[in-house]
């Protein structure tokens, strides 16, 4: 059976969700080959296995941690040629990821197509990529027309299923190229865990906006999310104000999510703010302004005053849950 | 010796407006307003901050590759401040995706000649984030990318790359490809000055021969893509709206335990 190629996102051999749902959408393609590198890749060879990988390809080196991107590349590369002529390559959407996969694509002489939200088999056996576009207003569907399909995919494009496999290890030989020992990481500040879920991978996002008035005031945004095990999510209007972190920004200037439901507190809906959310599965809103464009997007709404709304709805969550 | 930034921005449809696909699968543009990408405006800015900073010469080049009405997007990166325009138009361009337009730009900064390219993070249309370091590996140079904050000196760029998992201190020597993010700080407005100044700068436009490039590798010709359909999505149904009397929040939970959620 041909060759999928997935590109394996991990923390220490620990594997983020994005990257086990990539292996879901390899098996539709083929056989999963997954390629994982850095400090504690090896690590991660167990889990990828029960999720279908038949092989994994890993490389340790400490070049991946002290530069930027290249050395990753190199690896994925040097996976691409031990597999010969693989079906695709399959990367998780986020910075880095479009990065490498975009170099990638260039060394192979490759299409490649980003922001996936779902992969389809075609008619010739090869990827279709299904992208939501405009705002969400269009779905369209591309093709790879040349090389290896690379193709990245946005979290939660596809559940995560285990699927025992082989997941036999093997060493993949990297030699780095010059341009990969040239952009050099001199420091690295872990970022604090907020022990909720990454704002991107999240099946539940709670956000806040300019209604939320006030820094101190988020309190209650988080107090719904820890009572739905969400993540925190923060309009520009929020983030510009200085009440919530930048890496927390949803909307066209910060970060895409595509939750099962997305809650909207004291978020007018401006179409920045729109582009970034609105492939949301569900999407509830609160906002005192009944005219917020929000409300044209939601399942549900509620016209009220989100210091009342949340705590209200927290309290019944918890409620229900004992 | 000068130091010579050229700044790769992009003319973008105003998202505010309505965007459609024309007939061949590229985005229509007739009759959608268009303007410099918001976030190309952070590199300008970066640009300019760079040569401000600076002891010595530095020369600020404004690029951009798009039909006709994309001079507009060199011209808002003048009348901010930028030395110099070049504007790539050519009708073989028209249809290019990412590998088309960053073959078309790597023709151009090699031409313009660089020190240092500056790019915004994405485009506001395409979003797809991946042009810089596309442009890094067509021209062989280091990529300091996703950055919120960057400086140069001494031949070398530095500046603060915040992931998803880590905030980092990268640097890179010169020659070298660099994304700012929109935290690398607000946009300048075109001062008055500044606006009169760029009526006198040079613009020169080249097209895909004076770059020395075939029509067959770039467009739709040359992509690497294809958009097999692209189908409107019905407009979301509108969902329920209720006023808050009182009991807003149990309403929201009996809802969102009807679709499972609690």
């Amino acid at each position: 059976m041909a060759e999928v190629v997935v590109w394996v996102d991990h923390a220490g051999g620990v594997v983020a969700k994005p990257s086990l749902e990539l292996l879901t959408v390899a098996r539709r393609l083929g056989d999963p080959v997954a390629v994982v590198a850095g400090e504690g890749a090896a690590g991660a060879a167990g889990v990828l296995g029960e999720h279908g990988a038949v092989r994994v390809l890993v490389s340790e080196a400490p070049e991946y941690g002290e530069f930027l991107v290249v050395p990753k590349v190199d690896a994925l590369a040097a996976a691409v040629g031990a597999v010969g002529v693989p079906v695709a390559v399959l990367v998780s959407s986020g910075g880095e990821g479009r990065e490498i996969a975009a170099r990638l694509a260039v060394r192979t002489g490759s299409g490649i197509v980003t922001d996936a939200v779902d992969v389809e088999v075609g008619a010739d056996g090869g990827p279709v990529a299904v992208q939501s576009v405009f705002a969400a207003s269009f779905t369209t569907r591309s093709r790879v027309t040349r090389g290896v399909p690379v193709i990245v995919v946005k979290p939660n494009a596809a559940p995560v299923e285990a699927a025992p496999a082989a997941g036999a290890v093997e060493n993949l030989d990297v030699v780095f190229s010059p341009a990969a020992v040239c952009a050099r990481v001199v420091e690295r500040a872990g970022r604090e865990a907020s022990g909720r879920p990454e704002l991107t991978e999240a099946a539940v996002v709670v956000s806040g906006g300019r209604g939320v008035g006030g820094a101190e005031n988020f309190a209650v945004v988080e107090a719904l999310a820890d009572a739905l095990g969400a993540a925190v999510g923060a309009s520009r209007a929020a983030v510009d104000a200085g009440w919530y972190p930048h890496s927390h920004q949803v909307g066209q200037t910060g970060k895409s999510v595509s939750p099962q439901l997305y809650i909207a507190s004291g978020i007018s809906g401006a179409i920045q703010h729109r582009a970034g959310m609105q492939t949301s599965k569900t999407i509830v809103a609160i906002n005192k302004d009944p005219e917020a464009p929000i409300f044209d997007l939601v399942d549900y709404g509620v016209i009220g005053d989100l210091h009342t709304v949340l705590p209200q709805l927290t309290d019944d969550i918890n409620h229900r849950k004992n | 010796m000068t130091l010579r930034i050229v700044v790769c921005v992009k003319y973008v449809p105003d998202a505010a407006g309505e965007r459609r696909f024309a007939g061949d699968g590229t985005v229509d543009r007739e009759g959608v307003d268009g303007l410099l990408s918001e976030l190309d405006e952070y590199a300008v800015e970066q640009a300019l901050r760079i040569a401000e900073g600076s002891d010595g010469e530095v020369d600020v080049t404004v690029l951009t590759v798009g039909p006709e009405d994309a001079r507009e997007a060199v011209s808002k990166g003048l009348r901010m401040g930028a030395d110099r325009g070049v504007h790539v138009e050519d009708g073989g361009v028209h249809g290019s995706d990412v590998m088309g337009t960053s073959l078309v730009l790597a023709a151009a900064v090699e031409k313009a000649g660089f020190d240092l390219v500056l790019c915004g993070m994405a485009s506001t249309d395409g979003a797809m984030g991946v042009l810089p370091a596309v442009l890094a590996e067509r021209l062989g140079v280091p990529q300091v990318t996703l950055l919120s904050e960057v400086s140069v000196g001494g031949g070398a760029v530095s500046g603060r790359r915040d992931g998803d998992r880590a905030s980092e201190r990268v640097e890179a020597p010169l020659p070298a490809v660099v994304s700012v993010t929109d935290q690398s700080g607000e946009a300048r407005y075109p001062s008055f000055k500044g606006i009169m100044a760029a009526k006198k700068k040079p613009v020169v436009e080249w097209d895909l021969d004076d770059l020395g490039l075939d029509a067959d590798g770039v467009g739709l010709a040359g992509a690497f893509t294809e958009v097999v359909e692209a189908v409107e999505r019905p407009a979301r149904t509108k969902g329920e709206i209720v006023t808050d009397e009182g009991d807003g929040g149990l309403k929201v939970a009996a809802f969102l335990a009807g679709r499972k959620f609690i």
